[in-house]
């Protein structure tokens, strides 16, 4: 049952992409549009994911939904033992789409292929997240008035960073040139190195971050490198504190330059840093509404 | 003349059935288990370490009244690219066919990652196959690419 879901990022064409972007501008320009009256989002958060969660539900709502679900699989039937399929068949017979996080890599496209009605994932495991990769690719376009031919500076943990490889993934409709900058145990992966060979897609790689190395970035985007990563403590206590940005970096950055960060944040980005207007996560976590007001609105095969 | 005969006689002749050829020599027990050749009751001949031109040494397998299915055919083809199929009616050979691996592989093999959701479910896996030269292979479901020879059959 192949039906308008959204799973994965790497299913979208260019022109989609940016059909997308241009209906999301609109929800910025006015998020409270009553068109999904009379409609029911069913909201299946297998895992806890807060911030998602309730942007996707603030969005169903701004638009006139109803929503339904759960925030935990303990409340959910999944406890009992039911399976996935079991309990979207349920769903689906309740709500008109549905928007799932579930802890396992592959169960949103699973769920797409078992449910009458289209799903958006909402993170799958360490596998796709694509709104939070359409709010990312938003908030490049809105800062830089453009996707095409941009300087994107990828910091941090870049091995695991499920957000870093779904932007890659994303932006190779638009001829960027990226430079992976990751201490050594959390390096861009082979997989995704091959990716931008096979797709002529120029990216440089250091371990050193300093001003030298983002003084021409038109994005930096930061990512948190965790500890549990690390095999080698020492390392990480010696790694820590050098993908740290801080206010004093930026002062000979490009003027256009921005600051994203899928956050929450740790202490990768100084709070100094909060006050430098190239400082946007913040209103790039904003954008998130707008976005998945967008995709929720697309899935439905609802025009705007 | 005599080299040939000998050659020839290294297996018996088959009246009806299946000749898998060309299995390479270290895959041959793998496909032997996978065929459950165990359970067959008909006359089976197996042929370990001979020589082949283009292997070097071959494995092969002959099974009496016995026919295999495309979904078989699959499997053997995940273990041993590359193998002839020859299927003989009344000694003679009627169908010869080099398997090939498919490009998508349906409920074949299993997804070497364990938060895969094919793993946690009561469902069927499906791979791609992304680099037949390379083995890599990609799960339609978690997304994780594998290379065929690390994956286990289901």
């Amino acid at each position: 049952m192949e039906s308008r879901s959204l799973v994965s990022i790497n299913d979208l064409s260019r022109e989609k992409i940016l059909s997308l972007l241009e209906t999301a501008e609109k929800f910025e320009e006015n998020p409270n549009r009553k068109i999904l009256d009379g409609k029911v989002v069913g909201s299946l958060f297998f895992e806890p994911s807060t911030r998602t969660r309730l942007s996707f539900e603030t969005a169903a709502n701004r638009l006139g939904a109803r929503v339904i679900g759960f925030s935990d699989a303990a409340t959910s039937s999944a406890s009992k033992g039911e399976t996935l399929k079991d309990t979207i068949m349920m769903v689906s017979s309740y709500a008109d789409v549905i928007v799932m996080r579930h802890r396992l890599e592959g169960a949103a496209r699973y769920a797409s292929e078992v449910s009458p009605v289209p799903v958006i994932n909402a993170g799958d495991g360490a596998n796709q997240h694509p709104s939070q990769t359409m709010l990312d690719l938003y908030s490049i376009k809105k800062t830089q008035g453009t996707l095409e031919g941009l300087n994107i500076h990828l910091v941090g943990d870049l091995k695991y960073g499920r957000t870093v490889h779904s932007l890659l993934h994303a932006m190779r409709h638009f001829n960027p040139t990226f430079h992976f900058i990751a201490p050594e145990e959390l390096h861009m992966p082979e997989e995704y190195r091959i990716f931008c060979r096979e797709n002529n897609i120029p990216f440089t790689e250091t371990t050193e971050f300093n001003e030298d190395v983002i003084a021409d970035a038109d994005i930096i985007y930061m990512t948190r490198v965790q500890r549990e990563r690390f095999s080698d403590l020492m390392e990480y206590e010696k790694v820590k504190n050098c993908y740290r940005l801080t206010n004093a970096m930026l002062e000979g950055t490009r003027k256009n330059l921005r600051i994203l960060h899928p956050l929450p944040r740790v202490n990768e980005i100084a709070h100094d840093v909060d006050e430098n207007p190239k400082a946007y996560y913040f209103q790039q976590a904003q954008n998130g509404l707008y976005v998945r007001e967008a995709l929720i609105c697309d899935v439905l095969d609802i025009n705007i | 003349m005599e080299k040939k005969n000998k050659h020839a006689m290294q297996v018996s002749a088959l009246c009806n059935g299946t000749v898998i050829d060309h299995i390479p020599a270290d895959k041959l027990f793998a496909v032997v288990s996978l065929l459950d050749i165990p359970s067959i009751s008909s006359n089976v001949t197996i042929g370990y370490n001979l020589e082949s031109k283009k292997l070097g040494t071959k494995g092969l397998i002959k099974i009496a009244d016995r026919f295999f299915t495309d979904d078989e055919v699959s499997k053997i083809s995940v273990v041993a690219p590359n193998v002839v199929l020859n299927t003989i009616k009344n000694y003679n050979v009627v169908e010869k066919r080099e398997v090939k691996m498919p490009d998508e592989l349906h409920n074949i093999i299993k997804c070497n990652n364990l938060n895969c959701i094919t793993n946690n479910e009561p469902m069927a896996t499906h791979f791609h196959v992304s680099n037949r030269k390379e083995g890599t292979i990609k799960c339609r479901y978690c997304e994780k690419e594998q290379n065929i020879n690390d994956v286990e059959l289901l």
